[in-house]
């Protein structure tokens, strides 16, 4: 059964802060074999003018995918997750999520279709820093696919 | 200081400098704990071969963190990535055979968005084996 276009534009409550921390940037950078000194030198962020190391542009997906939880896991919605991908991903930054952040994401669904028999769900998070401050929206797109037929 | 490119220095069609990206197992073991994706499609051969893959894939997170660095690198300043999205077309399969997997990055700027922020479009290939593994990738960057 498709999932239901009414969903679209439900918001779900914001998540309690999650902190950054560089030592959790310098991981993150190491994993990805970064070893740009803005994640991990704090004057070499300064000398770009941030007022302590950054983090890699697609660190936050881990505290956006971690609150779309709330979506995925929405009884109502009734997602079936053991036959989602992930189908795209798209960050759009106020300012790079750096070292200090306090980072609360509030969870919407963007969009629900159903295409060639998968449904196609867009959540979107906006993450703000606990002062208020828009920090990045993310855009997870999760495609369900399809059950297979038995043949 | 801001990015080391400056936005009158580019113009439609300029390459950036490509990259390859080598991923073995231990990359994505490292990957998983450092991003908490924990997914055992991304380590655990005999799970993924269960679930109908060909072997062990890369996290798409992974590659998509991998080929933004084509970009990075350029401006110096990673805080100039604006925007960045990309659709994961096909998984990088990592076999365990110590060579593992080669993801190949090309980016070129694709538009001159606005003369007044200085954002130009840059446009992404990524391809492992041949194959295209991401497709739509785009990043918006603000040069100096």
């Amino acid at each position: 059964m498709p999932l239901d276009q009414s969903f679209v534009g439900r918001v779900y409550p914001p998540t309690p802060p999650y902190e950054v921390g560089r030592e959790k940037i310098r991981e993150f950078a190491e994993a990805v074999g970064d070893a740009n000194p803005a994640y991990t030198d704090p004057e070499a962020a300064k000398a770009f003018g941030h007022p302590d190391v950054i983090a890699p542009p697609t660190f936050v997906f881990a505290i956006a995918f971690k609150a779309a939880g709330q979506v995925v896991d929405d009884p109502q919605l009734g997602l079936d997750y053991s036959r989602v991908v992930h189908g795209d991903q798209r960050f759009v930054h106020t300012r790079p999520v750096r070292a200090g952040d306090r980072l609360s994401v509030t969870t919407s669904i963007e969009s629900v279709k159903s295409l060639a028999g998968n449904d196609v769900l867009e959540v979107r998070g906006e993450v703000y820093e606990e002062s208020g401050e828009h920090v990045v929206t993310t855009y997870i797109k999760l495609v369900a696919r399809a059950p297979e037929k038995e043949s | 200081m801001a990015a080391v490119i400056a936005y009158d220095d580019v113009a439609v069609g300029t390459e950036l400098p490509a990259q390859s990206f080598p991923v073995t197992r231990d990359t994505l073991v490292r990957y998983a704990g450092a991003s908490g994706d924990f997914n055992p499609i991304h380590w655990n051969e005999r799970f993924a071969r269960e679930v109908g893959l060909p072997d062990v894939i890369a996290h798409g997170m992974f590659t998509m963190a991998s080929a933004v660095r084509v970009v990075t690198d350029w401006t110096g300043d990673p805080g100039a990535v604006v925007e960045y999205g990309v659709r994961f077309t096909k998984p990088v399969v990592v076999p365990d055979d110590g060579t593992g997997a080669l993801i190949e990055v090309s980016a070129k700027v694709a538009a001159k968005l606005d003369d007044a922020a200085r954002t130009v479009r840059v446009d992404l290939t990524a391809t492992s084996a041949g194959q295209k593994v991401l497709g739509m990738s785009r990043a918006v960057v603000r040069l100096a």
